[in-house]
């Protein structure tokens, strides 16, 4: 036969979506923005000799420049440490909230979407349920019952993050559970969890990636939302929420513009950056248009 | 002007300008002609483009595919000749002879027919797109044509939609929309290869008969050879684009030159010999259309290639007056592209 | 063939999918897939199922290595002369016996995970059903791999970078990568390209020789059922119309269906002159099917009996290999002559 005689090559579609991924411009300067900004986060101590939290009441709301790049707050506080710090906070709540909803999501729509049945109707009216109530009002409500506090923020994004990636993944199995493939693994006695988890999920990560980076940014954006008017993240720890939330008052919007401005890009920069990325993902682990 | 020929078409090239101005040449330099009220096989495996050709003539071709070089004579009957690929795809002289001079059914009754019109609006469209008549006349029409395939209550039926239908039938909507202008040309692209054996046995007879009834000429898609053994008057056997044998079908079937068409019909199960015979296949598999092999595209394939196969595509040769096969072992009369 | 040869029994099995409506997904109906079917299979041979899209070929193949459960019937395997019930086998005993019987199915592009490489997917379905080490199973899928003729290493690339007719060959090395007895093959070819198929039926029968497999070899193409069949049941509207051994099938069909099957077979041969009989109208509704003998509504030598009284699937009294259901069987056969 003479395709023995081709030469051996080892193929791998990590590497190849890789490429793929890099011949993308957005997904590209997406990841550098988001690189940049989560490196400068992470690094902050060494780009700031300030902390986010000391008061110095002898500078109080000074314009950027000098010793203070992005100027200090009306306590004091030098706003560029507190972009850096806060955005490590705003970037962790966003991140482990969407890996939270990610994981939850992943778990019960495997089942549902592969075994179908009750169970399936059950939770598809659950979803449904928590998607038709008002997202701003469900979470004012679930604060009053868990109370203040970065992990009860997570918790409430987990538990209104895991829907989209439930339906995704619920879709999926419903069509891959029918491929040929599966059949094939159930002709050969193999495992139902193994089916689902190694078998078919592979298949649907992709689409489920994608949903992860596109939650971050929506959550870091909500975290920002319920930070200002006082329903997020306790007003003492710095997330960037937190830090627009001190030119909340109507004068300080035209007096002290950096208080809002500074943070203000930074969350539009990461966001940008993340769902430029997150499209770019898309387009490449869409199967359709290989 | 009535030739012997309804259509000739020479040197037909189309080409798909694809990602990265990659070129693919699905229609490589197809020469063949249709004799006037017969019947054409056109058979090749799958994607060696016999549907590009058929879409050429009918110049339903999507955007990015041209036409380089080639002509498409159409010889209609107290008609003037056309050049049909010179017309523009969207004029009216080409849209005056689609549907009405030429007409074409294709392979999937279930996606050329519109769910949301009922079977009677969808024919009388074509109709009406033609010729002057009231709608009750067409309708008439329409439910005579049904009657002819015998589409049982067919003045009933002609109000269902679509869903109403099985498959089988749906084809004889569509060959009865083909039909519904008298066409002097019918191009049938697969029409029964999503159909079951005995339905096709249904439209492969019907067919025939609409065809002696209304005595137009008809180009019969198929990758199946027992199709064209059982319709075909002529045979035009495709490879990678190319016309690679074309002749009567006893030229065809009982005196098969070129090597592919040897080789094709000795891959296929005759029913009757009941496994006597050990099949013999083709070694390989088709070449990637857009990585031809420079010299003849079956080169990779072929028990007979010789070292000048794999460079230079071999020309045209006529063994007799209707056969004419492209390989370089043939003798005969070297003929132009 | 004898009964110490029998493989396996099909006995009435019956597989219905019910049709629900409504919001309380009340059932208002059920498709007859398989209704009523008895078969046996001999070992080594192969038993070749045609029949028009839908008749329930694939269903029938299906309960058989059981990816569908039937409602009812039974099916004795024979394991090493012992005939049991592969529907009431325990959890432990059912997990042995998939590793004698195995599919390959009819789509190869839908057939092969496509995130795993040939070697993944290869891997599990050994380990669970072996106890070879890692080293053992890489051997055995170079080896498996080479009897299909593909180079031992492509087991490192992924599906996408198979043609079809490749990707089939995989899907029989898969099947036979726990050393199966029965292969139910589900149209193996249709998906396939000509030219290509022929590679392919050759390799299957290659290989039945060699590893002495038996196949349950379905298809719509009476041409390439025959090619590949010693023994041939043709199927409609859910049950065998008729079951015969190859050569006989083709000289003496008894049965009115396969009469007209046969004939509607375009045949690429022009010299064979061939009476073509075509059947009115479509094949009936499986959730419906007629009364009587189901083939009634298309019979031309339909008569006041069948239209009530169902014809059993029976041998013929001249020859016992052959099996027909219709009330007009043996008149028919007389005529036919031997
Ligand atoms: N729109 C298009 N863009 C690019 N390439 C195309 C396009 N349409 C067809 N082709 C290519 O042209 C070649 C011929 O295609 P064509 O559809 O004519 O095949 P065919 O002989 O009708 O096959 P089949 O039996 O599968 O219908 C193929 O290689 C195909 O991939
Ligand atoms: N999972 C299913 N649910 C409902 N109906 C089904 C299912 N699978 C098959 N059927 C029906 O059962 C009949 C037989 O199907 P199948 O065995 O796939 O036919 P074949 O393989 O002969 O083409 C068809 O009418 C089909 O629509
Ligand atoms: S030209 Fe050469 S390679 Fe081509 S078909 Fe003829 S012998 Fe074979
Ligand atoms: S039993 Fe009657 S209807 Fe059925 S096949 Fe025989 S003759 Fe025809
Ligand atoms: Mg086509
Ligand atoms: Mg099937």
């Amino acid at each position: 036969m003479s395709e023995n005689k081709k030469k051996i090559v080892k193929s791998s579609l990590a590497k190849e979506n890789f490429y793929k991924l890099l011949h993308n411009r957005l997904a590209v300067l997406g990841f550098m923005l988001m690189f940049v900004i989560l490196m400068a986060c992470i690094l902050a101590p060494l780009l700031t000799p300030h902390s986010p939290t000391d008061l110095n009441l002898r500078h109080m709301g000074k314009p950027p420049g000098g010793e203070h790049p992005f100027g200090t707050d009306k306590l004091g506080r030098d706003v560029f440490a507190r972009v850096l710090y806060g955005g490590r906070i705003s970037i962790a709540i966003g991140l482990s909230g969407a890996l939270g909803g990610m994981i939850l999501g992943v778990i019960i729509g495997s089942f549902c979407g592969y075994y179908g049945g009750w169970l399936d109707a059950i939770f598809v009216k659950i979803a449904e349920l928590v998607s038709v109530f008002p997202q701003l009002l469900l979470v004012m409500v679930m604060r009053v019952i868990l109370g203040e506090g970065i992990k009860n923020l997570i918790i409430i994004f987990v538990f209104t993050g895991w829907i989209a990636t439930f339906r995704l993944v619920r879709g999926r199995f419903f069509s891959l559970r029918e491929e040929s493939f599966v059949e094939a693994c159930r002709a050969f006695g193999i495992r139902s969890s193994s089916i689902v988890f190694r078998h078919i999920l592979p298949n649907c990560l992709g689409p489920v990636i994608v949903q992860l980076t596109l939650n971050t940014a929506g959550f870091i954006l909500q975290e920002a939302a319920l930070s200002f008017i006082g329903m997020g993240v306790p007003s003492g720890t710095p997330t960037w929420g937190n830090t627009i939330n001190a030119a909340k008052e109507l004068l300080n919007i035209t007096n002290y513009p950096w208080l809002w401005v500074a943070p203000g890009l930074a969350i539009a920069f990461f966001v940008l950056g993340v769902n430029f990325f997150g499209d770019g993902l898309r387009d490449v682990l869409d199967p359709k248009q290989q | 002007m009535a030739t012997e020929y309804i259509l000739e078409i020479n040197n037909l090239k189309t080409q798909f300008v694809v990602r990265r101005r990659r070129v693919v040449r699905a229609v490589d330099g197809v020469t063949f002609k249709v004799r006037r009220g017969k019947i054409l096989g056109l058979v090749g495996e799958s994607g060696c483009g016999k549907s590009v050709t058929a879409h050429s003539i009918m110049r339903l071709l999507p955007k990015t595919a041209v036409i380089p070089e080639g002509s498409i004579l159409f010889h209609p009957e107290g008609g003037e000749s056309v050049d049909m690929a010179k017309l523009n795809p969207t004029g009216r002289k080409i849209r005056s002879i689609r549907g009405n001079e030429i007409s074409m059914i294709f392979q999937d009754p279930m996606a050329s027919l519109n769910p949301v019109y009922n079977i009677g609006d969808q024919i009388i469209e074509v109709l009406r797109e033609h010729s002057k008549i009231t709608k009750k006349e067409a309708l008439e029409r329409a439910v005579r044509m049904l009657e002819l395939l015998s589409i049982p209550k067919a003045s009933e039926r002609i109000k269902d939609y679509p869903h109403q239908f099985s498959g089988g039938m749906k084809q004889r909507v569509m060959i009865a929309m083909g039909l519904i202008c008298r066409p002097q040309l019918l191009i049938a692209d697969e029409p029964t290869t999503a159909l079951d054996v005995t339905i096709q046995a249904q439209i492969i007879e019907l067919i025939k008969e609409m065809q002696s009834e209304f005595g137009f000429s008809t180009i019969i898609i198929t990758h199946n050879m027992g199709i064209v053994a059982d319709m075909a008057d002529d045979v035009a056997v495709m490879y990678m684009g190319k016309i690679v044998e074309f002749g009567t079908k006893e030229d065809v079937f009982l005196n098969p030159l070129h090597p592919y068409t040897q080789a094709l019909l000795k891959s296929v199960p005759i029913l009757g010999n009941a496994g006597e015979d050990k099949l013999i296949p083709i070694r390989g598999v088709t070449p990637d259309p857009s990585e031809m092999p420079p010299g003849c595209a079956f080169e990779p394939r072929c028990d007979f290639a010789t070292e000048a196969c794999k460079t230079c595509v071999p020309g045209r040769v006529g063994v007799t007056d209707s056969h004419i096969v492209r390989c370089v072992h043939c003798i005969g009369e070297k003929l132009d592209d | 063939m004898t009964e110490s040869n029998v493989l396996l029994e099909l006995n009435n099995i019956k597989k219905y999918f019910p049709i629900t409506a409504g919001i309380f997904r009340r059932e208002v109906g059920a498709v007859r897939a398989v209704d009523d079917i008895s078969l046996r299979v001999y070992r080594g041979e192969t038993l070749g199922l045609v029949g028009e899209s839908g008749c329930g070929k694939t269903t029938l193949g299906k309960c058989v290595v059981r990816l569908l459960e039937p409602n009812s019937g039974s099916m004795q395997y024979n394991f090493g002369g012992e005939m049991r019930d592969l529907l009431s086998l325990n959890a432990q005993e059912s997990f042995a016996a998939r590793r004698k019987i195995q599919m390959v199915f009819q789509d190869p592009y839908s057939s092969l995970n496509p995130m795993k490489t040939i070697y993944q997917s290869f891997d599990e379905p050994i380990r669970i059903h072996s106890d070879r080490n890692k080293e053992e199973r890489r051997e055995l899928i170079a080896r498996l791999l080479e009897a299909v003729n593909l180079h031992p290493e492509y087991m490192y690339r992924y599906p996408h970078e198979f043609s079809g007719g490749q990707r089939q060959r995989i899907c029989i090395a898969r099947a036979l990568c726990v050393d199966p007895e029965l292969v139910v093959c589900d149209e193996p070819v249709s998906a396939l390209d000509v030219s290509i198929q022929a590679q392919v039926l050759n390799q299957m029968k290659d290989l039945q020789e060699k590893l002495g497999l038996t196949y349950i070899f379905i298809a719509h193409d009476l041409s390439v059922v025959e090619y590949m069949s010693d023994r041939i049941a043709v199927m409609y509207l859910g049950q065998v119309l008729e079951l015969a051994p190859a050569r006989s099938l083709y000289d003496r069909h008894i049965h009115p269906y396969t009469q007209a099957l046969l004939s509607a077979v375009p045949v690429p041969d022009i010299r064979a002159k061939r009476e073509r009989i075509i059947l009115e109208g479509d094949v009936p509704s499986p959730a419906d099917p007629p009364q009587g003998c189901r083939f009634h509504t298309r019979c031309q030598y339909c008569h006041a009996r069948c239209v009530e009284e169902m014809p059993k699937l029976e041998p013929l009294a001249a020859d016992p290999e052959h099996f027909v259901a219709c009330h007009l069987a043996e008149e028919r056969f007389a005529a036919v002559g031997t």
